[in-house]
């Protein structure tokens, strides 16, 4: 039987005889879910709509009598105290002028509400209840045309890859839970295909591999005498995809470099010859595992190891920015509980990279989510997953661009925390192979191979099954019960299954040894899977484990005691071949070495020929406050404190520098500092080196500028170059093309060079490419962008520095060189310009200063420090000074600056290792005695008045604000 | 007397805040262990051991259906013997956050003969979950609030905050017996609109009591402010201080060395 409740929120109760009672009334008749949506389809321009209504719909199967349906509605799924509820709704015809969607999942969507309302009908002791569908209904009054209502429904409500709208007809209820599945082995001519036909294959079954690639698949077929089943060879291909093998970093590169004069090189891997060049070659003490396991491991006191991890998520994001988000913070959470032996997640970072969020929406390519929606979308994503794992989101950054508006940029990283001698892993012969958390189900099939190819405006259709919604509260679950079992060492090994799913995970873990799996034996969310779907499903929530027979009862035991599912479903053996089993049938027999060894080495050809941009004619305006008003408005610059406020990043009570800091707790603080234990002194800054727009002109100076950004912005906090650890993360176009493969070799080499200056190894990383965009045959690449995220231990946490002014009277000093560094920066994008010059890290000197400032913090002289990034001078000024509640008068005449003398180069220049310092007067000749032979310069004083004032070269005023106002300016864009 | 009181941080799936709840009552003389709900259900802990009761914050079971509903049915089906039981023992209940929406949709808090529901905790009018912190003004008669400032200064972190009770006597019997604990203020204690209401609570009602005094529900976190460090300015004043919220873990485990 089926039973549809809608539950809504009561309509007012006609007293209101004082005033007291209309209030009571008032707030309890405020749908704020049908407001939310009423703002935004006021925001997509449809002026029209008067009222939105939300409702939840339930829909209960089960043989239950109604006055248990009642007792459920009434006890469980109704909020008496403000909700009315009505059982199986006579379905009435709209009135005029008013129109109702119900939104529902697709069947094999996972509905999260499910378990934790079925399991609420049994704690009320009612058994019975089988399953339970929710929906969302909304009453949408206005006149509205039918292109609207779709513009409404298809562009805000629902998302047709995971959800459709309910026609009103009661066999809609019908919830098709598919049949069993009938075995039925899978065989793939290979042997005797032809070069076509290969090809036809690979594209046919999403295996994004080349012919090359195909053709030695054939071989090794050939060799054996037979052809592969489907699942042997979905497992090579999954094995080999550039998302789980990079083979573009680790390939070989035939790179040429046509800048004044041309040159060309063969590469042999070149994440060895860059990234992990640094590390191997600065060999610091302090870092326990790198390169190796799920995320990077080093150092934090005696006892306990930290390691970080940052993912992209950009594909999933682009179809479905809610669920793509959701799941990329959720498998990235994986990486630290899969390093190790697990570790405990401290924090989360997120960076994002959209379209303008005013873009037209008729500039809108076909296929594409507005990059409002897909903003929306995405912070909500992070929000819901990192907020209910109890996870503190400290840090992060939001850029954005044209380029970005077909393919989004979503960058999860995660912080851990483990106990020193749970740092290691080893399976070993005879242990079982264990499953625990989420079932298995038919989402995601296919995200390894479907991110390793170009989007397209056919993705959304052809590669759905990619795009799934996670369940955070699973996932905690899991990792409670996991530290659990850690503690009590009664597992070996451990894995996340992540991208590939049980492939990628199992085949991973049993690649020195030989496993064998037995499908059948994998819990399933509902029947029907074949044991392929099984094999490669990428379903959330789950991981893998290496367990010793005997200590498997006591395992188990610890998941069963918080209601976690875990299941044996096979072991490691000492064969060397991947052994895969369906109800005793053998579905896939594969050599281990050929599997991870096998995949050929193609040489890519890379070019990187240097662009010149127009350089822009710029007059230097008298009154340059305009110009500041504008950058401080810029997308890129302006406030995110919308944003961050939405996540929580106090949880676990750790926080020490929190992301917004000030008089207002409002201002952009550089990087944040958490404490992983809370009796400890000791603590983690993190922080981000992002900017795309430098790599317009030079990808090698974009990556020596973002790792000097994120080392800047620890160095601001109190930090030291100490023991800090950076993970890159490049997120390019399809490096089949030798232009983008050309930039990115160029980046590899700028992130060498830099970070070996520097002194920080790099200690894990991540690669997304194929980040491009295809509509009717023509192809559009994001601009080749590289995260820079850094990880650092802070001995004394009460020696943090925050960013924002702190009392008149204090000295302002700028440390650091300011140069006519002005090529992309964000003064000459105001003009449309891009220009050549662009911030170049004078690494030696700027070393110098990040030590000479962190030599300052630890004595305590410095009482604010902020970093000059995107915008320059005037914006970093501005930030503090209206963070402080407090003015600044500041003298361009004594910056340090070469250059031609304009106010607005010295002004908005964005050279890199700058910072501006505020220093008290009495400790003013200390302070410039540790500056010694560096250069910097006393630019003014921060004052009791509400003003900044700068006065240019020649003394004369050039910015003169009102600090409120250029506050209210700069955090205005992004107030949503 | 009792020299360590001992406290019960019940936990299960989607709890989050439990491990800080926890730190801040052992930082004040507690002995606080992380209790799974299904052990007390299953009678492999009994209540009866502990004379502190805490309800941390999380999404228990994800919030689905409504925030700390389906743990608040649990409660009520699985432990409500127990939990009358250990009220009646003059013990001392505390929910924080998702921890004070099961206290209220289990009808512990106003509080009732019936446990049945009288006020709710909904979605914040904004619509959505923030993070900020709130200045909170002390009023009513509770355990939890002795010697604590008449302003005080903690951060909130939740998208359904917004208390609201059934009716104006609800209202009224809340304000009789002195139920009202903490009210939504600025930094002068004038309470006034949002921000400083972060979520439009009737009354800017933030905390509330049940009639003894003795269970307190607060959506602020007073264990993210139990250290100077965790205060968003500390860094001006670089002193150290105790944080504002550790008063009142102290108040409940002297209410317990007093009476037990």
């Amino acid at each position: 039987m089926f039973y549809k409740i809608e539950v809504r929120e009561k309509s007012g109760i006609s007293d209101g005889s004082t005033k007291l009672t209309t209030n009571l009334e008032r707030s309890r008749r405020i749908d704020a879910v049908g407001a939310s949506v009423k703002s935004d389809i006021l925001d997509f321009g449809i002026k029209t709509v008067k009222d939105v209504r939300f409702m939840q719909v339930y829909t209960i199967e089960g043989e239950l009598p109604e006055e248990q349906i009642k007792i459920i509605c009434e006890e469980l799924l109704t909020d008496r105290v403000c909700q009315d509820y009505s059982i199986n709704p006579v379905i009435q015809k709209p009135k005029k002028d008013e129109f109702i969607l119900e939104v529902a999942y697709n069947p094999g969507v996972m509905d999260p509400v499910e378990k934790s309302t079925l399991k609420g009908i049994s704690d009320l002791g009612i058994e019975g209840a089988e399953s339970v569908k929710t929906a969302r209904k909304y009453i949408i009054k206005g006149r509205l045309s039918t292109a609207q209502l779709k513009t409404i429904s298809e562009k805000l409500l629902y998302n047709k890859l995971i959800q459709h709208i309910v026609k009103p007809s009661a066999s809609e209820h019908k919830v098709d839970e598919g049949s069993d599945y009938q075995f039925n082995l899978a065989v793939v001519d290979l042997i005797g295909a032809t070069d076509d036909k290969l090809l036809e294959l690979s594209k046919k079954g999403q295996l994004f591999l080349n012919l090359t690639e195909m053709r030695t698949i054939k071989k090794y077929f050939k060799s054996l005498g037979r052809n592969p089943t489907d699942c042997e060879l979905e497992t090579v291909a999954q094995t080999w995809s550039e998302h789980c093998s990079h083979k573009t970093f680790r390939g070989k590169i035939k790179y040429t470099e046509k800048i004044k004069l041309t040159k060309t090189k063969l590469i042999n891997n070149l994440l060895k010859s860059t990234i992990m060049k640094v590390t191997k070659e600065l060999n610091k003490p302090w870092c326990v595992s790198v390169f190796k396991d799920n995320s990077g491991v080093i150092r934090f006191d005696e006892l306990n190891n930290i390691c970080f991890k940052v993912e992209t998520h950009n594909h999933p994001s682009a179809l479905e920015p809610f669920g793509g988000a959701n799941t990329g913070i959720g498998g990235v959470i994986r990486d630290p509980l899969g390093t190790g032996l697990g570790a405990k997640p401290i924090l989360n970072t997120d960076v994002f990279c959209f379209g303008p969020p005013d873009y037209p929406l008729s500039k809108l390519p076909v296929g594409s989510l507005h990059p409002k929606r897909v903003m929306k979308g995405v912070v909500s994503g992070v929000r819901d997953y990192g907020n209910k794992m109890g996870i503190p989101t400290v840090n992060g950054a939001i850029l954005f661009h044209e380029k970005f508006v077909g393919n989004p940029l979503v960058y999860c990283g995660t912080a851990g925390i483990m106990p020193k001698d749970k740092s290691f892993k080893k399976t070993s012969v005879g242990d079982l192979v264990v499953v625990v958390g989420g079932r298995t189900g038919r989402d995601g099939i296919h995200g390894a191979t479907f991110s390793s190819g170009e989007l397209t405006h056919e993705s959304e259709t052809i590669s759905s099954g990619a795009v799934q919604i996670g369940d955070p509260i699973q996932e905690k679950k899991m990792v409670d019960t996991i530290l659990q079992a850690r503690d009590k060492c009664l597992y070996s090994a451990i894995t996340d299954c992540g991208a590939g799913g049980l492939s990628s995970a199992v085949g991973e873990m049993g690649a020195e040894l030989g496993v064998k799996v037995d499908l059948d034996k994998v819990p399933l969310k509902y029947r029907g899977l074949t044991y392929m779907e099984i094999w490669i499903s990428e379903s959330q929530e789950r991981m893998v484990l290496s367990v010793a027979p005997d200590k498997i009862d006591a395992l188990l035991a610890v998941f069963e005691s918080e209601n976690v599912e875990a299941a044996v479903i096979g072991e490691f053996t000492d064969t060397f071949r991947l052994e895969l089993y369906y109800k005793n049938d053998l579905v896939c027999n594969l050599d281990m070495d050929f599997l991870h060894e096998g995949l050929p080495k193609i040489v890519k050809e890379a070019l990187y020929v240097q662009i010149k941009h127009r350089e822009p004619k710029i007059k230097c305006a008298k009154n340059l406050s305009p110009i500041l008003s504008r950058l401080l408005s810029q997308y890129d610059i302006c406030s995110k404190e919308s944003v961050i406020r939405r996540y929580d990043h106090e949880v676990q009570g750790g926080s020490v520098l929190k992301p917004l800091v000030g008089i207002n707790n409002d201002g952009p603080s550089d990087a944040s500092i958490v404490k992983p234990i809370l009796n400890s002194s000791k603590g983690v800054i993190v922080s981000n080196g992002i900017n795309f727009r430098y790599g317009f002109i030079d990808p090698y100076w974009m990556a020596a500028a973002c790792i000097d950004e994120a080392l800047r912005q620890i160095i601001c906090v109190g930090g030291s170059l100490k023991q800090v650890a950076i993970l890159d993360n490049f997120c390019w176009g399809n490096p089949d093309k030798p232009d983008r493969l050309g930039t990115l070799v160029r980046a590899a080499y700028g992130c060498y060079d830099a970070a070996k200056g520097f002194g920080t190894p790099f200690i894990s990383g991540k690669d997304s490419l194929y980040n491009e965009y295809s509509e009717h045959g023509k192809s559009m690449a994001i601009p080749g962008t590289l995260l820079i995220s850094a990880i650092s231990v802070m001995d004394e946490t009460d020696k943090a520095v925050s960013m924002y002014a702190k009392e008149p009277g204090d000295l302002v000093y700028i440390v650091g060189e300011t140069k006519e560094e002005l090529g992309g920066s964000h003064y000459y994008d105001l003009f449309g310009a891009i220009g050549n010059n662009l911030p170049k890290v004078n690494v030696k000197k700027a070393k110098s200063i990040f030590e000479a400032l962190s030599r300052a913090s630890q004595k305590r002289l410095i009482r604010a420090m902020h970093d000059c990034s995107e915008g320059g001078l005037a914006v970093t000024l501005a930030e503090m000074a209206f963070s402080g509640g407090l003015g600044m008068e500041v003298f361009l005449s004594e910056v340090p600056y070469s250059g031609e003398n304009r106010d607005d180069f010295v002004l908005f220049a964005e050279s890199t290792s700058r910072f501006i310092v505020e220093v008290q007067k009495n400790k003013r000749f200390e302070f410039e005695r540790a500056m010694k032979g560096l250069s910097f310069g006393l630019i003014g004083c921060v004052n009791s008045k509400r003003d900044l004032i700068i006065h240019g070269l020649d003394g004369k005023t050039c910015i003169k604000n009102d600090i409120n106002k250029l506050k209210e300016i700069w955090k205005e864009p992004l107030r949503w | 007397m009792i020299k360590r009181p001992k406290v019960c941080v019940v936990r299960t799936a989607g709890t989050n805040c439990d491990k800080e709840t926890a730190f801040a009552f052992s930082k004040v003389g507690a002995s606080s262990e992380l209790v799974h709900i299904n052990n007390l259900v299953k009678g492999k802990v009994a209540l009866t051991d502990y004379q502190i009761l805490v309800f941390s914050g999380g999404f228990s079971y994800g919030d689905d259906i409504a925030s700390g509903k389906i743990f608040a049915n649990e409660l009520k089906c699985k432990l409500s013997e127990a939990l009358k039981k250990f009220i009646q023992d003059g013990k001392i209940i505390i929910g924080i956050c998702n921890g004070f929406q099961i206290l209220v949709k289990s009808g512990l808090l106003p509080g009732n003969k019936e446990l049945s529901q009288e006020a709710s905790l909904i979605i914040n009018d904004s619509g959505k979950f923030e993070d900020r912190w709130v200045y909170l003004k002390k009023n009513g008669k509770c355990i939890w609030t002795k010697n604590l400032s008449e302003i005080i200064y903690l951060p909130v972190a939740h998208g359904e905050g917004k208390f609201i009770v059934k009716d104006r006597k609800t209202l009224q019997s809340l304000k009789i017996n002195k139920q009202i604990v903490f009210q939504y203020c600025n930094e002068k204690g004038e309470l006034i609109g949002y921000p400083d209401n972060p979520n439009g609570s009737v009354e800017n009602i933030a905390g509330i009591s049940d009639s003894t005094g003795r269970i307190l529900g607060l959506m602020p976190h007073p264990e993210r402010h139990v250290s100077s460090q965790q205060h968003p300015r500390w860094s001006s004043s670089g002193k150290k201080f105790a944080g504002e919220g550790l008063a009142i873990f102290s108040n409940g485990v002297e209410h317990i060395k007093k009476h037990f």
